[in-house]
C-alpha cells in the first residue's frame, strides 16, 4: 500500500463519523524506487488531503522536511515535489495494519494489500 | 461436371524422377494424416484410400471427387469430412483401390478454378472411420464391424422373444427386453436393489472383453436393454438418466442400419448413422447433455455432404429394416456429478442426494450466504485460472478510460485480475475486490488495491472523478443489494464525476446478432480461438460425452427451468432461459495452456472467454492456487480426468433494467447506455 492509496481510505464501519485518516500500524516498509514525473505528480497533489499524507508520512518515519501546509506555486518546485513523489510513490507499506481513529478497528495489510472487509454486524 | 483428371504417367514399373518425388510427397501426406488427424495409414493394400488433398478442405466437390475415384470401380462410400483437406473412398474390391492408389497418385485435379495434386493411402476401414467422425458429439465414437456376421446372429439368436417375463415389454414404438437391472419407464430409473434373475447373456461377454480390451470400457456392463425396431418404429429424444447409469454407455446395432439423431441443447443436430454390426460409444458430452433418439420412419435420408455432418455420406435413401439394439450399461451406485447439472438428475435437487442447487434468496441473510457460496468462494478457488483468462481489456471499456482526463482519480470496484488498472497510465488508479486471492494477482502486477466489498467501499466519499464496474453487479442476488451497488459507486464520485457499468445480458442475442459467448459455441468446434474475450461469460462444457439407447424421455430443456424456485444451472453458451440461475466454471488445474492447446482441444473444450470480469468476491485467505475447498459447490467428473466445476450466481440483466436500476439511484443521470457483445452498459454522470 502507497501512501497515495491510504489518503484515500477511510473506516467504512457502521456507525463511524471519523474515519479519517486510518492510523497506519507499519511493521514492513519498503522504499521502491519509481520513475519521477513531475506533471504527474502536480496533477496528483489537488486530489490529495495533504494533512493526512504529513500525518502518514510522519508515522512510517518518512516525513524528512515535508511541510505542515502544501506551499503555493509547488508546480515549478521540483525539489518540493521531488518529496511528494517519494511518499506518494516510492514508501509503501509491506507487513501491519490500519486502524479506524473512532472505532478502533484494525484492518491487516499483509503482503502490501490492506483487506478492508468487515463482519456481518459491522457493515 | 468439369472435372479433368490429367493423366500424365504410365504405370511404369521404373522409378523416375518424378516417381520418386510423388512418393515422397505421399509419405509426407501420410505423416502429416498421422500426426495431425490421427489417421494411420498403412502399407498394405486394403478396400479403403485416404485421398489428402481430395477433401472439402481443399475446395474438391463431392461430385468432382467422386467422378475421379468411380473409374477405378464400384466405390462404396465416399466420405468427406467437412472442413478437412482429405477424403476416404472405399471401394467394393480391393482391385478397385489398388487401382485408384495406382493411378490416381499424384494426378491433378482441376475442380472449378482449383487445382490439386492427390496423394493417397491405404487405410485400415474399421480404423478411419473412427476417426474420421469428425463433427461428431463431444465423447461419441463409432466402431464399424465391430462384430462379425457370425457373432451377429448368435447375438440375435440369444434374445428369446418369445418367453414373456416382467423385463420384457412391447412399448409403443418397440420391443425391448432387460437384462440385469429393470429399466423402469415410468420413473426412467432402475430398482438397483432388485437385480433379475437373469444376468447378461453369455453370448456377450466376448464382446465385451473385446471391449475392455480395445480401452473402449474400464468396466464391464451390468445391464443390458435390448431395443428392437421394425421399419416405421423408433425412439424419442432423450438423454440416459445420469443417476442411474455411468459415463460410458455401449450401443451394438444389428440386423439393420438405422440414423440414429443427436441433438444439444443449444439446437444442433448431428445425424449419425449406425451401419449393422457397429458399435456406438457414448461417453462425457454426448452421453450427458445431447439427447439421441430414432424418428420413427421407413426410409432414411442420408446426408450425401452437409458441412456439419461428419457421418458417412454418399448414401441417399436407406430402406430400413429390423434392427435390434443393444445398449449395454454400468448401474451407478453414487450420485452423478458430471459437468452437465443443466441435464443432470442428480444435480437438480430432485434426486434424494444433497443437491447444489439453491434458492432465490427471500431475505437478506439468504442472499449473503447465497453470494457468499456462489460469488465469493467460487472466485477465491477459481482465480488463478480466472485470471488466465482475461488478458484483454475490452475496447468499449478502454475508450471510457482513454477519454478522462489525465490526472484523473480512478476506482475499479471489482477489478478481478486489474486488467483496467493500468490501460491508462495518466490516470490515479486503484482497484478493489471481494476476491483476495485475485487482488493479490493485482498487487503481484505492481497496481494499488484493497480488498472490499462493494456494497461498502472504503473511500472518502466525493473522492473520485471515475468509477467502473465491471461484471459485478450482476453477482447481487436481490434488486435492494444490485441498488446499493449502484449508489456506493455513486457516493464515490465528485459532482461531475462518471461511473461506467457493464452487467451480463439476458439478451445474448441482440439486433440479430449472435454475442461472441454464444458464437465462441460454434467456433469453438472448428478453430483456436482467442482465449479471452471480453466481457462475461466464462467457459463452456468440459468433455464430451455421452451415449446412446434407450429410455429416458426426459425433455433436457425442462431439466433447465426453476423448479420449486430453485435456481437452474446454466449450460455454458447457450441462451439464458432464466434471468437468476447459476454458471459452471469448469476449472483447469494443473495442466498448463500449452499441454491443452497442443491437444488441440482447448477451445473445443470451452476455455473461458470472456470475461466475466470479476466480481467482487471472495473474502479472505485461499490462494490463488490452492485447489478449491471442498465445498457443496464443486463436483468432480467421475472418472479418470477429475474437472471441479464451480457455480457462479448470476442475475443477468434484461434490456432497460440496467438503466432503471440506475435512475432509482438519487443525485446521477445516465447519460449513454448501449449494448456490448452480450452485456448491458451504462455511463452515468454525477449530478
Amino acid at each position: 500500500m502507497k501512501l497515495l492509496t491510504h489518503n484515500m481510505l477511510t473506516s467504512h464501519v457502521k456507525g463511524v463519523t471519523k474515519g479519517y485518516p486510518l492510523l497506519i500500524k507499519a511493521t514492513e516498509v519498503k522504499v521502491n524506487e519509481v520513475e519521477f514525473n513531475p506533471k504527474f505528480v502536480c496533477r496528483m497533489i489537488p486530489k490529495l488531503e495533504w494533512s493526512a499524507l504529513v500525518q502518514a508520512a510522519d508515522q512510517l518515519g518518512h516525513r524528512e522536511d515535508l511541510p505542515g501546509e502544501l506551499v503555493p506555486d509547488y508546480e515549478k518546485n521540483e525539489d518540493f515535489l521531488k518529496k511528494v513523489h517519494r511518499v506518494l510513490l516510492e514508501v509503501e507499506v509491506i507487513e501491519g495494519s490500519l486502524q479506524c481513529p473512532e472505532s478502533g478497528r484494525e484492518f491487516p495489510i499483509s503482503k502490501g494489500i490492506p483487506n478492508m472487509l468487515l463482519n456481518e454486524d459491522e457493515a | 461436371m468439369d472435372c479433368d483428371v490429367v493423366n500424365n504417367m504410365n504405370a511404369a514399373t521404373r522409378r523416375t524422377k518424378e516417381d520418386k518425388k510423388v512418393l515422397k510427397k505421399q509419405q509426407k501426406a501420410s505423416h502429416t494424416l498421422l500426426k495431425h488427424e490421427g489417421i494411420s495409414t498403412t502399407p498394405q493394400p486394403t478396400k479403403s484410400l485416404v485421398v489428402a488433398n481430395g477433401g472439402l478442405g481443399n475446395g474438391v466437390s463431392r461430385e468432382d471427387l467422386f467422378a475421379a475415384v468411380k473409374q477405378f470401380g464400384d466405390v462404396e462410400s465416399l466420405l468427406m469430412p467437412p472442413q478437412k483437406p482429405y477424403a476416404f473412398v472405399t471401394y467394393r474390391f480391393e482391385d478397385g483401390a489398388r487401382k485408384a492408389h495406382a493411378q490416381l497418385n499424384g494426378q491433378k485435379l482441376q475442380s472449378g478454378e482449383n487445382s490439386v495434386t492427390f496423394y493417397l493411402s491405404y487405410v485400415d476401414s474399421a480404423k478411419h472411420r473412427e476417426e474420421a467422425l469428425v463433427g461428431f458429439p463431444e465423447g461419441l465414437t463409432l466402431v464399424e464391424d465391430f462384430v462379425s456376421l457370425e457373432e451377429e446372429a448368435l447375438l440375435l439368436a440369444a434374445v428369446d422373444w418369445s418367453t414373456s417375463n416382467e423385463a420384457q415389454k412391447a412399448l409403443k414404438h418397440r420391443r425391448v427386453k432387460h437384462y440385469g437391472f429393470e429399466f423402469r419407464y415410468d420413473n426412467n430409473n432402475v430398482d438397483k436393489d432388485k437385480p433379475l434373475p437373469a444376468g447378461l447373456p453369455d453370448e456377450c461377454l466376448r464382446v465385451l472383453q473385446r471391449c475392455l480390451q480395445d480401452g473402449l470400457i474400464n468396466v464391464l456392463p451390468d445391464q443390458l436393454t435390448v431395443n428392437q425396431y421394425e421399419s416405421g418404429q423408433g425412439i424419442p429424444p432423450h438423454v440416459d438418466t445420469h443417476s442411474a447409469f455411468e459415463d460410458t454407455i455401449l450401443s451394438l446395432s444389428l440386423g439393420a442400419k438405422a440414423v440414429m439423431e443427436f441433438r444439444h441443447p443449444d439446437g444442433r443436430a448431428v445425424p449419425v448413422v449406425l451401419p449393422e454390426r457397429s458399435l456406438l460409444v457414448m461417453k462425457g458430452e454426448s452421453r450427458y447433455l445431447w439427447t439421441h433418439g430414432i424418428t420413427p420412419r421407413k426410409f432414411d435420408l442420408v446426408p450425401a455432404c452437409e458441412p456439419d455432418v461428419g457421418s458417412n455420406s454418399g448414401l441417399t435413401l436407406s430402406k430400413r429394416g429390423t434392427r435390434t439394439s443393444f445398449t449395454f450399461r454400468k448401474i451407478r451406485y453414487e450420485p452423478c456429478c458430471c459437468a452437465f447439472p443443466s441435464a443432470c438428475d442428480s444435480q437438480e435437487g430432485t434426486s434424494p442426494y444433497p443437491s447444489p442447487s439453491p434458492s432465490l434468496p427471500r431475505c437478506h441473510a439468504d442472499a449473503t450466504l447465497l453470494e457468499e457460496e456462489y460469488v465469493h468462494r467460487v472466485y477465491d478457488a477459481i482465480a488463478s485460472h480466472f485470471s488466465r483468462t482475461r488478458h484483454t481489456p475490452w475496447p468499449q471499456v478502454c475508450h471510457f478510460l482513454s477519454s478522462l482526463p489525465p490526472g484523473s482519480v480512478l476506482v475499479d470496484v471489482g477489478c478481478g485480475n486489474g486488467k483496467y488498472l493500468g490501460v491508462n497510465p495518466q490516470l490515479i488508479t486503484v482497484g478493489c475486490d471481494r476476491s483476495s486471492a485475485l487482488v493479490q494477482i493485482c498487487a503481484e502486477r505492481g497496481f494499488q488495491v484493497f480488498v472490499s466489498d462493494a456494497l461498502s467501499v472504503p473511500l472518502r466519499t466525493a473522492s473520485c472523478d471515475a468509477c467502473i464496474s465491471i461484471a459485478v453487479i450482476h453477482h447481487f442476488s436481490t434488486l435492494k443489494r444490485r441498488l446499493a451497488a449502484v449508489r456506493e459507486l455513486v457516493r464515490l464520485l465528485k459532482p461531475g464525476g462518471q461511473a461506467l457499468i457493464y452487467v451480463w445480458a439476458y439478451e445474448q442475442e441482440y439486433n440479430k446478432q449472435k454475442s461472441k459467448y454464444l458464437k465462441d459455441h460454434d467456433k469453438q468446434h472448428n478453430e483456436e480461438k482467442s482465449k479471452d474475450t471480453p466481457e462475461e461469460s466464462q467457459e463452456s462444457h468440459e468433455e464430451p460425452s455421452v451415449f446412446i439407447t434407450s429410455h429416458v424421455e426426459r425433455d433436457v430443456k425442462d431439466a433447465s427451468k426453476m423448479t420449486e424456485g430453485r435456481l437452474s444451472v446454466h449450460t455454458n453458451r447457450t441462451a439464458f432461459n432464466s434471468q437468476d440461475l447459476l454458471v459452471p466454471w469448469h476449472l483447469k488445474g494443473r495442466k498448463t495452456h500449452g499441454e491443452e492447446e497442443s491437444s488441440g482441444r482447448f477451445s473445443s473444450r470451452g476455455e473461458p472467454s470472456p470475461d466475466l470480469d470479476s466480481s467482487m468476491s471472495s473474502d479472505t485467505t485461499n490462494s490463488p492456487d490452492s485447489k478449491c475447498s471442498p465445498s457443496d459447490n464443486l463436483s468432480q467428473i467421475p472418472g479418470g480426468s477429475s474437472v471441479p466445476v464451480f457455480h457462479r450466481y448470476y442475475h443477468v440483466f434484461q434490456q432497460g433494467e440496467l438503466e432503471q436500476l440506475c435512475t432509482q439511484a438519487t443525485g446521477i443521470k445516465v447519460q449513454h447506455s448501449y449494448y456490448d457483445q452480450g452485456n448491458w452498459c451504462v455511463v452515468l454522470q454525477k449530478e
